[in-house]
């Protein structure tokens, strides 16, 4: 099976979420970094008297794009290029990552500096830079951190949230060849700082993504909290951004809903620290040549289906990761995936179909914190169904023989027909109160044959009565 | 009134206790409760492991065998959430109208036991007795889905004798999840482990909620721990008498 760019690697979920489970300075880690955005979330987001009226305007406007997706993108590439940049369309990773290269290389560029970006990181574009020898340096500090460690992210805002400052030290004095170093993350910034103060003056060329993109103006939108974005923007000759065909926002006044929602939703703050808005290109001011990369890569797809197109409202705002306790407790490499999380739960399996993914849909308890804290109302529970019902119809309906005696599908089978007459789910009651005896020690089972053993390994259940509730009431009356 | 119990078919096998307290309660409470028979399973297992063809069955005997009743009452929060979260949509994959029709005009009718008392009855105090130390997890469903806000802890707060204490981060999921606690059962495992250090640093002797499938994970944990804490439904604590 190939692997598309959008997974990590294809561990399923249970086993990757097994090995997180089994470290107990990750679930620290992740316990104590979680809990505190989540509080820092509540605070600001209870400031708002409108914020339910914000949140629906959120998801109508992006509902308003989506239902007109190709219009506002014919209108923002117009704009665009009437502000002297230049617009690129990309079906999948591979065009993306040609369209890129071609630009590098024709400027002879070796090393290009990088805005923190999830779409690049989904087409996987610095190995793609790096197999033709182009060094693309990371300048988001968590971005760079993951960079140096030769890891993947497990956070979408906080890529290196799985790290303690410990473990950073540790890392940059063995990476950067630092003898002397604290775990003050102060010292540990600057250390970062100059670091990346020599990528920025010499790399000729920025590759960024974009948080939103204005139609009526061709503007576009990233939002940070380091400066360092906004260095990479402002600083070489050239820049190239990459976004998702989704992120088109109809107008400027849009841009309003989105900046309030997104930095309460994902940092816990009233306002990100650097908004960086640009159209085009400016005479001596700021990059003098821009690329603005459309890319498709499954988003399309999310598009053709009517209930679950609303995952393409995401802001990437991270919130329901924050707020997932099974995310908070096995991190975001569980998820083998670039989108980890209740959004990549849903959204991973969309963009490379439900057969490479098929774990994800089932890495959640349902328990529904992530809709309602979702800025733009995704219905997170509801898509997670729909795509678990298209995991079992791929398994039914296409998967051959396999797929046909799947134990768990023709329990399901048998139980659902059993239990649609009063009378055979009668004759299954009687069986589970004779069949217990062999696993049954007084009023307790402590082991049962797998599958259910994963239950028992663990909790005990009560043993199946004798006499059930509806026995009891045919007695009474 | 005249009241249809939905056991559901998890209380009917495993709990029994929880539907003689059902019917105890509401009898005292004045009023006339019906068991239909011919009642079975809701299909939330099926429609929530993603066998939602084979819960369509489910879903049309249900509502075959409540259509008339004037009330339904279930102690499940996810079982009442079932009906009303998705049955609509179930009829809709049916691509059934007269389904869908059927499944509008039934679902206003059909209450989770809390939400029956405090909301639809407008009775909080009960009239009952129990003199044990209980701390209440309220479940995902309950929150999320049926937001019963806190309909159950007025409830519980009328109750004489009783001492009730706050959960620790209520508000999170035990990790039960349905086949999530086979399918993750180590992540459910992780889940329910908070939860338990939650409910044991009450010093409670029982832990209370409106399901007993989470109660299943909550209770069977602290079991296999021998941790000398009881899971019990909300049911069976209104049911209590001093008799």
């Amino acid at each position: 099976m190939n692997k598309p760019s959008v997974m990590i690697d294809l561990t399923p979920f249970p086993q990757g979420a097994q090995r997180a489970l089994a470290n107990p300075q990750l679930r620290r880690n992740m316990g104590k970094a979680t809990q505190t955005i989540r509080a820092k979330r509540a605070k600001v987001v209870d400031e708002l008297p409108d914020w339910e009226e914000l949140r629906e305007a959120g998801r109508a406007i992006k509902e308003r794009v989506l239902r007109h997706l190709h219009a506002y993108l014919f209108q923002l590439e117009a704009a665009v290029q009437r502000s002297g940049g230049q617009v690129h369309w990309a079906r999948d990773a591979a065009e993306a990552n040609r369209i890129v290269n071609e630009i590098v290389q024709r400027h002879g560029a070796r090393e290009v500096v990088k805005v923190k970006s999830l779409t690049t990181d989904e087409i996987q574009l610095n190995a793609a830079l790096q197999a033709v020898g182009i060094q693309a340096t990371e300048t988001d500090l968590a971005e760079l951190i993951i960079q140096l460690a030769e890891e993947h992210s497990s956070h979408i805002l906080v890529p290196a949230i799985h790290k303690n400052r410990s473990e950073i030290r540790e890392l940059f004095m063995r990476t950067l060849g630092i003898e002397q170093l604290s775990d003050d993350p102060r010292e540990l910034a600057n250390v970062a700082r100059q670091y990346l103060r020599r990528q920025f003056l010499a790399a000729p060329i920025a590759i960024s993504g974009a948080n939103f993109a204005v139609a009526e103006t061709g503007t576009i939108c990233v939002v940070e909290s380091e400066g360092n974005g906004r260095m990479c923007l402002t600083l070489p000759p050239v820049l190239i951004s990459v976004m998702g065909i989704e992120k088109v926002i109809p107008t400027w006044q849009d841009l309003e809903v989105y900046l309030q929602l997104l930095p309460r939703s994902s940092t816990g703050e009233r306002m990100n620290p650097y908004t960086s808005l640009w159209t085009g290109v400016s005479p001596g001011d700021g990059p003098q040549e821009f690329h603005l990369v459309l890319l498709d890569n499954g988003r399309t797809q999310v598009l053709a289906d009517a209930l679950a197109r609303q995952t393409l409202n995401c802001i990437r705002c991270s919130a329901c990761l924050n707020i997932c306790p099974v995310y908070e407790r096995t991190g975001g490499h569980a998820y083998s995936s670039v989108y980890p999380g209740p959004i990549g739960a849903i959204l991973t399996p969309q963009l490379v179909g439900v057969e490479h993914a098929a774990s994800l849909p089932y890495a959640s308890s349902l328990c529904g914190a992530c809709y309602d804290v979702c800025p733009v109302k995704i219905n997170i529970p509801q898509i997670l169904l729909h795509l678990r019902g298209r995991v079992v119809r791929q398994k039914q309906d296409h998967g051959g023989l396999r797929g046909k005696a799947d134990p768990e599908s023709l329990m399901m089978k048998l139980i659902a027909r059993a239990f649609a007459r009063r009378e055979r789910y009668e004759q299954l009651q009687t069986l589970a109160v004779v069949g217990q005896w062999p696993f049954r020690h007084g009023d307790t089972i402590s082991s049962l044959p797998p599958p259910l053993s994963a239950w028992t390994t663990m909790r005990d259940i009560p043993a199946v009565p004798q006499q059930s509730f509806r026995d009891w009431w045919r007695h009474r009356s | 009134m005249r009241i249809a119990l939905f056991i559901t078919c998890f209380n009917d096998t495993l709990f029994p206790d929880t539907g003689k307290a059902m019917v105890r309660l509401l009898e005292r409470l004045g009023h006339t409760v019906d068991f239909p028979l011919e009642q079975t399973c809701c299909g939330q297992m099926h429609f929530n492991t993603g066998y939602q063809r084979e819960a369509i069955p489910l879903v049309r005997h249900f509502v075959d065998v409540f259509q008339t009743a004037e009330v339904v009452v279930a102690p499940s929060a996810s079982c009442v959430g079932m009906v009303r979260d998705l049955y609509p949509r179930a009829a809709e994959l049916a691509g059934d109208r007269r389904l869908r029709n059927a499944i509008a005009e039934l679902v206003p009718r059909v209450f989770e036991l809390s939400e029956l008392l405090v909301r639809k009855l407008n009775i909080e105090d009960v009239g009952a007795y129990y003199p044990h130390r209980v701390t209440y997890h309220p479940t995902c469903h309950s929150l999320r889905v049926l937001r019963v806000g806190d309909a159950p802890l007025r409830l519980l707060r009328a109750v004489r004798g009783i001492e009730l204490v706050e959960l620790p981060h209520a508000d999170e999921c035990c990790g039960f999840g349905g086949t999530f606690a086979i399918k993750n059962a180590d992540t459910s495992m992780a889940m329910l482990g908070d939860k338990m250090r939650h409910v044991l640093d009450t010093r409670a002797e029982v832990c209370a909620s409106l399901d007993n499938s989470c109660l299943l994970q909550i209770g069977g944990g602290l079991h296999r721990q021998r941790a000398g804490v009881r899971a019990v439904h909300l049911a069976e604590i209104l049911a209590s008498t001093e008799e």
